[in-house]
């Protein structure tokens, strides 16, 4: 597979300041526009990126999380802002706030909506990633009918890696 | 009761769990909870008999007014003694059964939480709980039944025995809330008291009787009992004695006073009865297994308990009552003697049994399964006798066609039940002449459960009233509202009854001995199917028919997918809005003009998108059409909507991209295919669509009072300035999770999907040759494979 500098010098370029969009839009979106969807789906959008540019191996490389785990651990973070007041006691998604002063970025609220919108953001990043990780292989069109099985998907990875490197 | 029920449930997963670690110590440790539920018996009996009902109440969900109540009456303080006082005998005889290992550590314990199960069916008051209990006693059963899971045979009959219980149990769900829901309350005390009328409690009460009859193995459900005969012994004696099958006996008892002046009730229940009581007495009186025999009398009696219980009048509920605590004190212990034997000496076949000899040491048994086998028969001086002649008098009493052909059924019945009575105990009362065939005697221990409860046999059938009669009495008497006053005796005087007990034992002695006769005469009669090869045929027929509907609506077409999903989500809506919506107060969509810029290019871009011949393309024009959307967000002042857009959008590419790799690069040319035209009118008719519904949203109001109260709370309630934000993470949150999670489910879905499609196809395939370039353990395929990719 042929690498196009271009393509990943501005992949390289994007991802930095996709993903400090990606943040902001989910931190402020309580009160401006975002929120933990479209925070997640910038940083997907930005994974996205890489991929064009790189393949899997390099989305593996940045991130190094697997994609189930992020997802899964979005939903236990989410479930967990629902489910933990209930065992102290509290309605369910009882809500929760305090102002932080942060040096720098002034005052900061943080509060439950903001950890269930990671939960929420970490579910979509999940979900974007799982299914490059279900499509996206580096299989070339002209060997469909023959991709090896998933379980040697990790060979051709290498070989493949070798190949770019090269 | 609660405080039993629990510990059922406790001491039953104990055992289960420890089930390696217990082995002999699992049957004492299973004769508790049966203790726990005898001396709660004991404890408000007195109560009880006097008429005052045990009631308690345990709020579960309390938010949602979810209670668990209980009542007991005396009708279920029968069912507990039973339940209990069978389980404690059981729990007993198990000790000696079973070789002292893991799995009979098991069966205990499902033992425990099947008695839970029974006891929590017969005291619930809450239609939703008795229904809940009632599917427990199914599964349960079904694990029970198929305890030798690696038994085909077994694993077959359990699976026999839940499809019907179980299903079975679906109609009596869906009869108890039609029945419910007429009559305005989920107390079944209060449903029984003031029963509902009309259709829809019709419908329901039937549906309500197809659960009784399939729980009770009547006719044509029944052969789901006799297949349940690979369970161990201890199970078999349990599940046919005082618990399963007679749970729809008990609903029965409960339903038939309140419903039983229905025009159509007394012959349906009359039907079935006596069909069952016969053709089980049929069957029964062919076997040569006598755990088989055993079965089918079952089979024959659950029958006879149906049309006394199920009847409606005092007499024969009073008749029904006595039979089924007789039946549960024989059958039990006739299992449990069918076990012995089978234990000692291997063997349940009545020519092989009538070949060996059972010496000395197996006297008492064998003189309390004949005894027993008298009782079932209906002989003086037993229970089974006391019942029979109740019956006989309340048929006779009653008159009219009912009475008629009641009477002419059960003694038909009884005098094959004689018969095979007989059948049954020549077992035990001949004697072999070989000398070389002992079989070794039970220990005493193993037999002690068949001597106490032959003793309660006879102490009932002597002095019925002392021992039976309170309760009998207090059961029909709650049940039926009325008082009801002892009559139970051993004697009543040279009576109808009487002299149809005697023909009943004359005729049953006669055709014993002329059963091989009878035998070779009625089997030219027999249906030519029995019921295991009607239920496979009936599971057969299902499976065809799902075939049948699943070719016909999955064509595997996605082109007729979609056009089924979009021409009924988005046209059928549409044509209701033409219908109803009022479209002259449309709003100028040219208020803003850069709107019809956007709407321009979105057109041209979606037209675009159909003209293209590239797939790539064609994607890409597809996206132009959703920035286009992003903007008229924008331009509606919906910040958040865009952002979204765009970035759906963008990822929505990148995954057409990531799938487009794997189909040619173009499309097939459009016109030829066949259908062209077809997906032309679906694509024009949907989009009209789309547009007319669009169209009629707008027509009211942007705003509602949902939607000002969101806006107006989102500040002070939630500290939100963004109200998108604040509706999906803090007002609708709930809802967020459970988008998130179905979300979680789509993406192991879709990764699931898309590996499985990816795997080398598993059948129609050859299997793979040496050297295989597919086959990842051969390195040397791995490399020319890479140099191909090189």
């Amino acid at each position: 597979m042929n690498r196009s500098v271009i393509v990943d010098v501005t992949a390289r370029l994007i991802l930095p300041t996709a993903l400090m969009f990606s943040v902001h839009l989910l931190l402020s979106g309580h009160d401006r526009p975002g929120g933990g969807f479209v925070g997640g789906l910038v940083a997907g959008a930005a994974i996205a990126a890489i991929y064009v540019a790189g393949g899997m191996p390099d989305v593996r490389s940045v991130v190094p999380i697997r994609p189930w785990t992020i997802l899964g651990g979005g939903l236990v973070l989410a479930s967990a802002v629902a489910v933990v007041p209930v065992l102290i006691g509290n309605p369910v998604l009882d809500k929760w706030s305090f102002k932080l002063a942060l040096p720098l970025l002034g005052e900061f609220k943080l509060s439950s909506a903001l950890v269930f919108d990671v939960g929420v953001a970490l579910v979509v990043i999940g979900l974007v990633f799982m299914v490059f990780e279900a499509f996206g292989d580096e299989e070339p069109p002209e060997f469909r009918g023959d991709v090896p099985d998933p379980h040697d998907i990790d060979e051709s990875i290498e070989i493949t890696d070798k190949d770019a490197t090269r | 009761m609660i405080a039993t029920l629990a510990f059922h449930l406790a001491v039953g997963a104990t055992i289960l769990l420890a089930a390696p670690v217990l082995r002999r110590w699992a049957a004492p440790l299973a004769a508790l909870p049966s203790v726990a539920g005898l001396v709660f018996a004991a404890s408000i009996a007195s109560d009880v008999i006097d008429g005052t009902p045990w009631r308690a109440s345990f709020s579960w969900v309390g938010g949602l007014d979810l209670t668990v109540d209980l009542f007991v009456d005396g009708l279920g303080l029968i069912m507990i003694l039973l339940v209990s006082g069978i389980g404690l005998a059981i729990a007993v005889y198990s000790g000696s059964y079973f070789a002292p290992n893991a799995t009979a550590a098991r069966t205990a314990g499902l033992l425990v939480l099947f008695a839970g199960a029974m006891l929590g069916l017969v005291t619930a008051e809450h239609v939703v709980i008795l229904y809940l209990f009632w599917e427990l006693t199914s599964i349960l059963s079904w694990l029970l039944i198929g305890q030798r899971h690696t038994d085909p045979a077994a694993r077959a009959a359990a699976t026999h025995a839940l499809v019907l219980t179980a299903s079975g149990g679906l109609a009596l769900l869906g009869g108890l809330v039609v029945l419910a829901r007429e009559a305005g309350t989920w107390s079944i005390v209060e449903l029984l008291a003031d029963p509902p009328g009309g259709v829809a409690a019709g419908v329901g009460l039937g549906l309500v009787v197809l659960g009784i009859v399939t729980k009770s193995a009547q006719y044509p459900f029944h052969a789901w009992l006799p297949g349940a005969m690979v369970a161990p012994t201890p199970v078999s004696a349990y599940l046919h004695s005082a618990t399963m099958v007679k749970a729809g006996i008990y609903l029965a008892v409960r339903l038939a006073p309140a419903f039983s002046d229905l025009d159509a009730w007394q012959p349906v229940v009359l039907t079935i009865g006596l069909v069952t009581m016969i053709a089980g007495g049929l069957r029964a009186i062919r076997q040569d297994d006598i755990k088989l025999l055993l079965a089918f009398g079952t089979v024959s009696q659950l029958g006879f308990l149906f049309v006394l219980t199920g009847i409606g009048f005092a007499d024969a509920t009073i008749a029904g009552v006595t039979l089924l605590v007789a039946h549960a004190m024989f059958k039990a212990t006739l299992f449990l003697v069918v076990g012995i034997v089978d234990h000692q000496a291997h063997t349940r076949d009545r020519n092989e049994l009538l070949d060996l000899r059972l010496g000395s040491g197996w006297g008492p048994v064998r003189v309390c399964a004949v005894l027993t086998a008298a009782s079932m028969a209906g002989i003086p001086l037993l229970a089974g006798f006391i019942a029979k002649e109740e019956a006989y008098a309340a048929f006779l009493d009653h008159g009219g066609a009912v009475g008629i052909v009641g009477i002419v059924g059960i003694v038909t019945g009884s005098v094959l039940t004689m018969a095979y009575s007989l059948r049954f105990a020549s077992v035990f009362w001949r004697r072999s002449d070989r000398d070389d065939a002992d079989v070794a005697s039970p220990s005493f221990a193993f037999a002690a459960p068949v001597y106490v409860l032959t003793g309660l046999t006879i102490v009932a059938g002597l002095v019925p009233a002392a021992i039976i009669g309170d309760l009998v009495d207090s059961a029909v008497g709650g049940v039926l509202g009325i008082e009801t006053a002892s009559k139970l005796a051993l004697w009543h005087g040279v009576n109808g009854a009487l002299i149809l007990s005697v023909l009943t034992i004359a005729a049953g002695v006669l055709l014993w001995r002329s059963t091989e006769p009878f035998v070779r005469a009625t089997g030219r009669i027999a249906p030519p199917i029995d019921g295991y090869r009607a239920f496979q045929i009936g599971l057969e027929g299902l499976f065809t028919l799902a075939r049948l509907v699943t070719t016909r609506v999955q064509t595997g077409s996605l082109p007729r997918y979609i056009a089924i999903i979009l021409l009924v989500v988005v046209a059928g809506p549409a044509a209701l809005a033409v219908a109803t919506v009022p479209f002259e107060r449309l709003s100028n969509p040219t208020e803003v003009p850069i709107q019809l810029i956007l709407a321009g290019f979105i057109s041209l871009a979606a037209l675009a998108t159909t003209m293209v011949q590239r797939r790539l393309g064609a994607v890409v024009v597809l996206g132009a059409v959703g920035y286009g959307m992003a903007g008229v967000f924008i331009v509606q002042g919906a910040p958040d909507l865009a952002l979204t857009q765009f970035a759906i959008e963008t990822l929505t590419i990148v995954a057409f991209v990531l799938v487009l790799r794997h189909l040619p690069a173009r499309f097939g040319a459009g016109a030829e295919r066949p259908g062209h035209l077809r997906r032309v009118a679906v694509a024009v008719i949907v989009g009209i669509s789309a547009m007319v519904l669009v169209l009629a949203v707008s027509v009211d109001p942007p705003t509602t009072t949902a939607s000002d109260l969101a806006v107006e709370r989102a500040l002070p309630d939630a500290e939100g300035r963004n109200v998108v934000n604040v509706i999906l993470v803090d007002f609708r949150g709930l809802d967020t999770l459970g988008e998130i999670a179905v979300l979680l489910v789509a993406a192991v879905g879709v990764t699931t999907l898309a590996r499985v499609g990816r795997r080398p196809p598993r059948t129609g395939i050859d299997p793979m040759p040496e050297g295989d370039p597919q086959d990842p353990a051969d390195p040397s395929s791995t490399r020319s494979d890479a140099e191909v990719r090189a």
